[in-house]
């Protein structure tokens, strides 16, 4: 007897809606879904809750490479580890040097503030979070930490590695945060040239390697190899954070501006994990933006 | 028989989860953009090859999982999906009766209109351009076509 799977797939008599109705029909729910996603935003509490039902998948892709990971660290031979441990207290012992300095800068810094009734924004708390999943694709550069909002973490909550400015938390789950990086096209950041203190933003430009300063006049005091940090404008990252340096200055031909590319100095493409940071910036003094686009965007 | 069914729901699960655990595993970053559309591909294989057609409301439902694992606008990879595996139901008796290579051409075209639609909607979002490496994932998914038709048969068994 012939099974029904040796026949071609379709019923005589034709039920419910056609082809193309259920086309147009599935065509017009996904239009909507995109509109309110991302020109209202009202599908942020929707799509938490569906990241958290598929936090297990996503962990469980990961679970091989962790597992490799964690192994490859395990399997590192006692000489290797004497030999790090060496560096490590070299390191240390000369970071301990420069807290030591740091903490000196820091008391007479609190002291100029005080003479001048403004306050001081540093992170005062932080969480170390793991890269769950790394997404490159599409140059949305976007990553999936292992902390939700059951930790605290908020939307808009800074991240940073030892080096640098990593990015912005846009969207927490109960136990797992998305984290758009200073390298994705659609982040703006507001930084300042660490050594004439000019403001401006950085924008993203869809690779690790650099990030761009595309609105600076062609007579801006700017060199290769200037710091460029935070600014503090726009509320989202404290001042002063370090995010990348100057590499190019590039004049367009016709154009009045300058447009300057910074090599990010976060390790975006190889950082295991990030610190989500808490600053209070209630104690922001009210600086008026430079320009109405000023803030960390987020799409 | 009902075992027999159950087996293959099984099956087809599993090969459901593999495709989309496929689409997120990590990935060098240089590698990324030629990742297959393993979801994409293994929709297209259930509609030309497989023992029954995946429907339109499954492509939408994959579309938006792939929307929500890649952290992109919701609804779009929704669209595009939908209206791929429509395309690919139309012209489903003619593509079946098609060589390995003419179907492999097929699936390329079909990944095309995909990334056209992305594009088109990343550019009425107003969301940035990226780059020209985006189209390379079509040539790598259709290039992968004929081992996965062989092995999506494995799993499945031969229609």
């Amino acid at each position: 007897m012939a099974s029904r799977q040796d026949h071609d797939y379709r019923p005589l008599l034709v039920s419910g809606p056609s082809l193309a109705a259920r086309l147009f029909m599935l065509v017009i729910v996904s239009g909507i879904l995109m509109i309110a996603d991302h020109r209202a935003g009202y599908l942020d509490a929707l799509r938490s809750t569906l990241m958290a039902g598929l936090y297990p998948l996503q962990r469980s892709v990961d679970a091989p490479f962790s597992a490799a990971r964690w192994l490859s660290e395990g399997l590192a031979t006692h000489s290797m580890l004497r030999r790090e441990n060496g560096r490590l207290a070299e390191e240390n012992r000369e970071l301990r040097l420069r807290q030591m300095r740091l903490d000196a800068l820091e008391r007479e810094n609190a002291r100029l503030r005080e003479a001048s009734q403004t306050t001081a924004r540093v992170i005062d708390r932080y969480l170390v979070a793991e890269l769950v999943r790394v997404e490159m694709d599409r140059l949305r550069h976007r990553v999936l930490v292992n902390r939700g909002s059951t930790d605290g973490v908020y939307v808009g909550q800074p991240a940073l590695d030892a080096q640098g400015v990593f990015g912005q938390v846009t969207r927490v789950g109960p136990v797992s945060a998305e984290v758009i990086m200073i390298s994705d096209p659609a982040h703006a950041l507001p930084v300042a040239i660490n050594r004439t203190g000019m403001r401006t933003i950085a924008y993203g430009r869809g690779t690790l390697e650099r990030i761009e300063l595309p609105f600076l006049p062609g007579n801006a005091d700017i060199e290769p190899g200037d710091l460029v940090v935070t600014s503090g404008l726009g509320g989202v990252f404290p001042p002063g954070y370090p995010v990348g340096e100057v590499e190019e200055l590039l004049k367009e031909p016709g154009e009045q501006g300058l447009r300057v590319t910074v090599r990010p100095l976060a390790r975006l493409s190889s950082d295991p994990e990030v610190l989500l940071a808490w600053y209070d910036n209630q104690l922001v003094e009210p600086v008026a933006p430079m320009s109405p686009n000023d803030g960390a965007e987020v799409p | 028989m009902a075992r027999g069914t159950a087996w293959r729901t099984a099956r087809m699960m599993l090969l459901g989860v593999t495709s989309t655990a496929a689409c997120v595993v990590p990935l060098p970053n240089w590698l990324d953009p030629a990742r297959p559309a393993f979801l994409s591909i293994t929709l297209l294989w259930l509609v030309f090859a497989g023992p029954k057609p995946a429907g339109l409301l499954a492509a939408w439902l994959a579309g938006l999982l792939l929307d929500l694992l890649q952290g992109g606008m919701l609804g779009q990879n929704a669209l595009a999906m939908v209206v791929t595996v429509a395309i690919a139901l139309k012209f489903r008796l003619q593509v079946k009766t098609f060589e390995k290579p003419n179907q492999t051409l097929v699936v390329a075209g079909l990944l095309f209109i995909y990334e056209f639609l992305m594009f088109c909607t990343d550019s009425l979002a107003g969301l940035r351009g990226r780059g020209g490496w985006q189209w390379l994932y079509p040539v790598t998914s259709a290039l992968l076509w004929p081992w996965l038709d062989e092995l999506h048969k494995r799993v499945l068994g031969r229609h």
